[in-house]
């Protein structure tokens, strides 16, 4: 019954039995963190703080502070706040699709991958919100008559459809992450020594206790919910595009969007995860767990979703070309070879060129290497995000009105600020959190483990 | 699961340190007559609810009905507001009917679809098992969330030979839950 091919790679390394798991697992809760963390932790929150001041700033004085104009009126915020989105789509892509395809590899990722979701949602989120100018009156998004008259939302909008799209998720994929946790604390708590971390991890775990029929409910809650988040998660990056394509501005209105940003989503997402991960599995010691093959598998999701996004840009070139409609071919010549070319070129080398290494085993198998190119895609996807939006409005119907967008140090402090506290966020999740699904992890151990499938090996079940 | 224990019969409990023999001495016992009152596992065990004749979960059917009242919610506040209290003329596209309206309203009908199927049966999730915050941990040997799997099995029967059968079947401590 635990069986599986023998030329499937063991997806956990060395001879661990379950009681390994647990320890591993538990180790970094219940240790000091290393020097390094609170350096990390440390610039993470100076980051953060900043962007906290300049947040204050831009809701005190208003978003005049913003480099805006009366052409560009959307660029570093909407930037930042779809960068963000699309980075959290690999998390739930993870844990969801790659659950229903029943694909193992998942389970040792899937745990830092929500996290990380959670916390880019998180950081998407404040820029719509700030971008009101008059934050106070964020309640007018939510389905409740305006000013309490009688004036209702927009359902016909996209814009609101962006927001019940981004709390469905939102919301969704946090308690997803935390059914998924309840277990791993309930094994912290049943460890803990000290009795304020128990009070603390029998809080958070509910009381869990792994009787069979809360198991077997636990697998079919999981079930259902990856069957939900599966279309959810490929609905909301849709919904964000259907933000720029319903509208009429050439470079925008364009009905490829919504799977070209899925893809792009994707892409970037999983560049964001092996960011963390790389880092993660060699602070903590998990590389029994979070092994090459585990990022061998993401490159080449990023190599994959790097070249659907190659392909979107070039129909992109190719249906304005042929649309036959001026304003719409100048929207992309302009991209290209106009004052913001290095932007579109920087787009085009990191997304869908710097991808392509990853055909070459020696290369995505290689950490260094997996790291630098992860880094790269999430500067073009910046790009990416950059050029649809500002490259667009740049240059207007009137060409009285073209002008050019430079940020002002409220928007890069925005920015690093979203950056500082996406850290601070993950850093303390991973002090203080099961990085690893563990109670899940444990189920394959017999199936994936190395040293059974040695077993089977000898014992010849083949 | 939680009723008063005194009408019971008496629950031996065995430990053991494998999954698969547990799955072993569950389905030896279950052979024999025995009632398998409960098993604490620090994983899910494939096949254990079946092994110990548990009914399937219709959590998911509840999901379902969960996802309709979702749909409901969705289409009732689209016709009410849009269509109803403050239909609105936007871009020469005016809200006469629902119907003609519909396809602006897909993208709330889903979300709104997939929140309430997704936050109630979670809440179903937590109701049933009857967790919350702070609760005392369900589980009486804290080893079963590491790697210990503990069996509580209802004596009937002479107790010695419940006894042997456990030792036999592999658990590496019994012992008579008081």
């Amino acid at each position: 019954m635990h069986y599986e091919a023998p030329i499937r790679k063991p997806l956990i390394t060395g001879d661990k039995s379950y009681h390994d798991i647990t320890v591993d697992v538990a180790r970094p809760v219940e240790t000091k963190a290393p020097r390094s963390w609170w350096l990390v932790f440390g610039i993470s929150l100076v980051a953060f703080l900043w962007g906290v001041g300049c947040i204050l700033y831009t809701i005190g004085v208003g978003i005049g502070t913003w480099g805006l104009n009366k052409t560009v009126g959307w660029a570093w915020d909407i930037t930042n706040f779809v960068w963000w989105v699309g980075i959290g789509h690999a998390g739930t892509l993870i844990s969801a699709v790659l659950l229903l395809f029943r694909q193992k590899w998942r389970m040792s990722i899937n745990r830092s991958a929500e996290a990380m979701t959670i916390f880019s949602v998180i950081q998407a989120a404040l820029f719509p919100g700030i971008h009101m100018g008059r934050i106070w009156l964020a309640y007018f998004v939510f389905p409740i008559p305006n000013q309490f008259g009688s004036l209702w939302v927009n359902f016909n909008s996209p814009l609101l459809w962006d927001v019940f799209a981004i709390s469905t998720y939102f919301t969704v994929s946090v308690v997803f992450w935390y059914v998924g946790l309840i277990p791993d604390f309930a094994m912290i708590r049943d460890r803990a020594v000290r009795p304020v971390t128990k009070h603390i991890y029998k809080i958070l775990s509910f009381g869990w206790g792994g009787k069979a029929k809360h198991w077997q409910r636990f697998e079919e809650v999981s079930l259902v919910l990856a069957g939900l988040a599966t279309p959810l998660v490929l609905s909301v990056h849709t919904i964000v595009s259907m933000d720029f394509a319903t509208s009429v501005i050439p470079g925008w209105h364009t009905t490829i969007f919504p799977p070209y940003f899925v893809a792009g989503a994707i892409f970037s997402g999983f560049a964001m995860v092996n960011t963390l991960l790389i880092i993660v599995r060699k602070v903590f010691k998990m590389e029994d767990y979070i092994t090459i093959q585990h990022i061998e598998m993401m490159n080449i999701i990023i190599m994959i979703t790097g070249s659907i996004v190659g392909i979107a840009y070039i129909t992109e070139l190719f249906i304005a070309w042929y649309s036959g409609v001026e304003y719409e071919q100048y929207a992309f010549l302009n991209r290209a070879t106009g004052p913001y070319w290095w932007a579109y070129w920087s787009m085009m080398t990191c997304n869908v060129f710097s991808p392509q290494f990853m055909w070459f085993k020696k290369l995505r198998t290689s950490l260094m290497f997996s790291f630098f190119i992860s880094i790269v895609v999430n500067i073009g996807m910046w790009f990416e995000r950059f050029v649809i939006i500002v490259t667009s409005l740049h240059r207007d119907y009137l060409p009285s009105s073209w002008s050019m967008f430079s940020p002002t140090f409220v928007d890069i402090g925005i920015f690093i600020g979203t950056i500082g506290f996406f850290f601070v966020l993950f850093l303390l999740y991973a002090r203080s959190f099961p990085v690893i699904a563990q109670a899940e992890l444990k189920t394959i151990l017999k199936s994936s483990g190395e040293k059974y499938k040695q077993l089977h090996e000898k014992d010849g079940h083949h | 699961m939680a009723t008063t224990n005194h009408q019971h019969p008496p629950i031996i409990n065995a430990l053991y340190d494998d999954d698969d023999v547990l799955l072993k001495g569950v389905k030896d016992l279950k052979a024999k007559g025995y009632t398998i009152a409960e098993v604490y596992s620090p994983f899910p065990i494939h096949g254990l609810d079946h092994a110990m004749g548990l009914k399937r979960t219709r959590i998911a059917i509840a999901a379902f009905m969960y996802g309709c009242l979702g749909l409901i919610t969705a289409i009732s506040l689209t016709y009410g507001m849009m269509i109803v209290d403050w239909p609105m003329n936007i871009g020469g596209k005016p809200s006469f009917t629902w119907g003609e309206n519909m396809p602006a309203f897909v993208p709330i009908m889903f979300e709104l679809t997939v929140f309430f199927a997704a936050h109630l049966m979670v809440w179903t999730f937590f109701i049933r098992n009857d967790i919350y915050p702070g609760r005392k941990a369900q589980n009486p040997d804290p080893r079963t969330t590491d790697d210990k799997f503990l069996m509580e099995v209802e004596l009937s029967g002479d107790k010695e030979e419940l006894m042997s059968l456990l030792r036999d079947s592999g658990a590496i401590e019994i012992s008579e839950k008081n």
